[in-house]
C-alpha cells in the first residue's frame, strides 16, 4: 500500500511538467501564435476576436492557471475548424485508437513469446539466428513502409484483406500487423535474453534433476519468471505503440487520434493539437505507471526504497 | 551481424558522399514524360511521380539522412553527456533539477514531442534537427547520470578527490572514460533511431520539404502510386530499413564487445 500510494505520489509532479510543457507549446509559435494560425492575410479584427478566444491576451501566469483549471475540468477548449469541443472530438476517436492499439499489442504478444522461445531452446541453432535477424529487421523496418508493402501484398494481389478504413476485423488486420511488427521484434529479444537466464538458474537444474519433461521445465518453470521483465518491456514500448498509431492511421486511413493529429497540424488547429499530445502523454504516463504497479505486484522483490 | 553492420553502414556513407560525383545525376531534373517509368538503365531505380531520377534522389537523402543522424547524435550526446555528468557528480538540488526535466521528457512517447515541436516550429529540417535533439538528450543524460553516481564511490575517484583533482578534472580523466563504451553503444543505436525518425516526420509532412530530397517524403510521395508505379516506395524503403538495420547491427555487435555483463549468447 506504501508502495502504491509513493508511485502515484511520484507521478504527480511528472503530470504537472507533462501539462507545463504542454500549455508552453503553443508559445513555442516564432512571432505571433494567433497569426501563425489565422494565416498572413488574416484580418487584425480576426487576429484579436481569436486572441482573445483562446485567452492569449491575458498575461501568462492567468492563462497557465486558466489552462490547468480547465485541465482539471476535462475542458480542453474548443476547435478552431469545427467548433467542437476536443475533449468529445478525441472521445470520437479513442475506441478506434483504443482498438488499433490493444490489436497491435495482441498480435506482437502473440508472435514474440513463441518465436523468443524458441530461439533461446533451440539456441545456436539456425532458427535462432533466423529468429534473431528477423526482430532485428523487424525493429529497422519503418512501419510506415511496412503498412503500404503489406497492403500491396495482401489487399491488392491477393484480394484478402481491406486495403484501409475502419469497420470489421479485417480492416484491423493489416494495421495491427504493421504497427505490431516493430514491438513484436522487440519482445522476441527479450523474451529470449531472459528466458536464457532463467534457464541457467540452479532452479532450473533442479526441476531437471527431478525428471520434469523439457517442455514443462520451460513453460511451467523458467517462462514464468523471465516473462516479468518481458511485462515491464511491454509497458514501456506502449509509448512507441502510442506514437506508432499516429504513423499507422495515417497510411490506413484509421479513423483514430493519431490521424486527428496529423489533421490538425496541417489545418493549425492548435487547441485539438494541443489535446491530442496532452491525451496521448498523460495515458502513456498512466501506463507506465500501472506497469510498475503490476511490476511489483508479479515480483515482490521489487519496491520503491 | 556487426561485419555487416560496417558493411551496410559503409555503403551507404560511401554512396551518399561519392554518389553524386560518380553519377553526375540532378535529384530536382524532371522529365515529364518519363513520369513513373519503371527502372532502365539510363534510370536503374526508375522515375518519380514527376519524372525525376530515383537514384539520385536515394543518393541525395542518404546525405540527409546521415547529416541528420550525425548531427541529432551529436548534439545529443554533447548535451546528455555534460547535463548527466553533472546532475550525477552535484547531486542534491542540481540533480533533483535535471532528473525532473528527463523525468517529464520521458513521458512523452517517441517521436511524440518531436511532432509536437515540428508542428509548433513549421515543418523544416532544421526544425527535425532540433527537435530530434531536444528530446534525444535524454537518454544519455540518464545513462550517463547513473554511471556517475557509481564511480563517484570509487576507490580511484575517492583518491583523485583527496589528492585535490578539481571536479571537471575528476570528471573528464577518470570518470567519464569510463562511460564512453555504453556512449558509444547508444549513440550507435541512436543513429539508427535519429535516421528513422527523420524519416517518420518526413513522411508525415512534417520534415524536409519539396523539393529536396529525403527518403521519408520520396515513401509518402510513392504511397499513391503503389499500384501502377512500385518502385517509388521500394526503393526508398529498402534503403531506410538497410541503412538501420547496419546502425542496429552496428550497436548490437559494439555492445556485445565492450559491455561485459551481456554475452553474444544472451542478446
Amino acid at each position: 500500500m506504501r508502495y502504491l500510494a509513493r508511485r502515484l505520489l511520484l507521478t504527480i509532479p511528472v503530470l504537472i511538467g507533462v501539462l507545463t510543457l504542454v500549455f508552453a507549446l503553443i508559445h513555442f509559435i516564432p512571432g505571433d501564435p494567433v497569426q501563425a494560425m489565422l494565416g498572413e492575410t488574416a484580418a487584425p479584427k480576426d487576429v484579436e476576436e481569436l486572441r482573445h478566444r483562446l485567452g492569449l491576451d491575458a498575461p501568462l501566469t492567468t492563462q497557465y492557471v486558466r489552462f490547468m483549471r480547465g485541465v482539471a475540468h476535462g475542458d480542453l477548449g474548443r476547435s478552431l475548424r469545427t467548433g467542437q469541443s476536443v475533449v468529445s472530438s478525441i472521445a470520437e476517436r479513442l475506441p478506434a485508437t483504443a482498438e488499433l492499439a490493444l490489436a497491435a499489442v495482441a498480435l506482437a504478444v502473440v508472435i514474440a513469446i513463441p518465436l523468443g522461445v524458441v530461439a533461446a531452446v533451440r539456441r545456436g541453432s539456425w532458427i535462432d539466428h533466423a529468429a534473431m535477424v528477423a526482430a532485428l529487421a523487424g525493429v529497422s523496418v519503418p512501419g510506415f513502409w511496412l503498412g503500404p508493402l503489406l497492403a500491396f501484398f495482401f489487399s491488392v494481389e491477393l484480394g484478402w484483406l481491406p486495403v484501409s478504413g475502419r469497420g470489421s476485423w479485417a480492416h484491423l488486420v493489416l494495421p495491427a500487423l504493421s504497427l505490431g511488427a516493430a514491438l513484436a521484434a522487440v519482445l522476441a529479444r527479450m523474451t529470449r535474453a531472459t528466458l536464457l537466464e532463467e534457464l541457467s538458474q540452479p532452479y532450473v537444474q533442479a526441476v531437471r534433476a527431478k525428471g520434469a519433461s523439457p517442455a514443462r521445465v520451460v513453460v511451467r518453470h523458467a517462462l514464468r519468471n523471465s516473462l516479468i521483465p518481458v511485462v515491464t518491456l511491454l509497458g514501456l514500448q506502449f509509448g512507441a505503440v502510442l506514437t506508432g498509431t499516429v504513423v499507422t492511421e495515417t497510411v490506413f486511413a484509421w479513423p483514430g487520434i493519431g490521424r486527428l493529429l496529423i489533421q490538425s497540424i496541417g489545418f493549425r488547429d492548435y487547441p485539438m493539437v494541443q489535446g491530442c499530445i496532452l491525451f496521448i502523454a498523460v495515458t502513456y504516463v498512466t501506463v507506465n505507471l500501472v506497469t510498475d504497479l503490476v511490476y511489483g505486484t508479479l515480483d515482490p522483490r521489487i519496491r520503491y526504497e | 551481424m556487426t561485419r555487416l553492420g560496417v558493411w551496410l553502414v559503409g555503403v551507404v556513407l560511401v554512396a551518399g558522399l561519392l554518389g553524386p560525383m560518380v553519377l553526375p545525376l540532378d535529384p530536382v531534373a524532371q522529365e515529364l514524360p518519363l513520369r513513373l517509368a519503371g527502372p532502365s538503365w539510363s534510370h536503374p531505380f526508375g522515375l518519380d511521380e514527376l519524372g525525376r531520377d530515383i537514384l539520385a534522389r536515394l543518393l541525395a537523402g542518404a546525405r540527409v539522412s546521415l547529416l541528420v543522424g550525425m548531427v541529432v547524435v551529436s548534439v545529443s550526446v554533447t548535451v546528455g553527456v555534460t547535463l548527466g555528468a553533472i546532475a550525477g557528480y552535484a547531486g542534491g538540488i542540481v540533480d533533483d533539477a535535471i532528473s525532473r526535466v528527463i523525468d517529464v521528457l520521458l513521458a512523452f512517447p517517441g517521436l511524440l514531442l518531436a511532432i509536437a515541436l515540428v508542428a509548433v516550429l513549421g515543418p523544416s529540417l532544421a526544425h527535425v534537427v532540433l527537435a530530434l535533439s531536444l528530446i534525444g538528450w535524454v537518454g544519455y543524460a540518464r545513462l550517463v547520470r547513473g554511471h556517475v553516481l557509481r564511480a563517484r564511490e570509487w576507490d580511484y575517484v575517492q583518491a583523485a578527490r583527496a589528492l585535490g583533482a578539481s571536479t571537471p578534472r575528476i570528471l573528464l580523466r577518470h570518470i567519464l572514460p569510463s562511460a564512453l563504451p555504453a556512449v558509444s553503444v547508444q549513440a550507435t543505436l541512436g543513429m539508427g533511431a535519429a535516421i528513422l525518425s527523420e524519416a517518420s516526420l518526413s513522411f508525415l509532412g512534417l520534415g524536409v520539404q519539396p523539393p529536396s530530397p529525403s527518403w521519408g517524403t520520396m515513401l509518402n510521395n510513392g504511397r499513391v502510386h503503389l499500384l501502377d508505379a512500385p518502385h517509388l516506395t521500394l526503393f526508398p524503403g529498402v534503403a531506410i530499413a538497410l541503412l538501420v538495420l547496419g546502425f542496429n547491427f552496428l550497436g548490437d555487435g559494439l555492445r556485445d564487445r565492450l559491455d561485459p555483463h551481456t554475452t553474444p549468447q544472451a542478446n
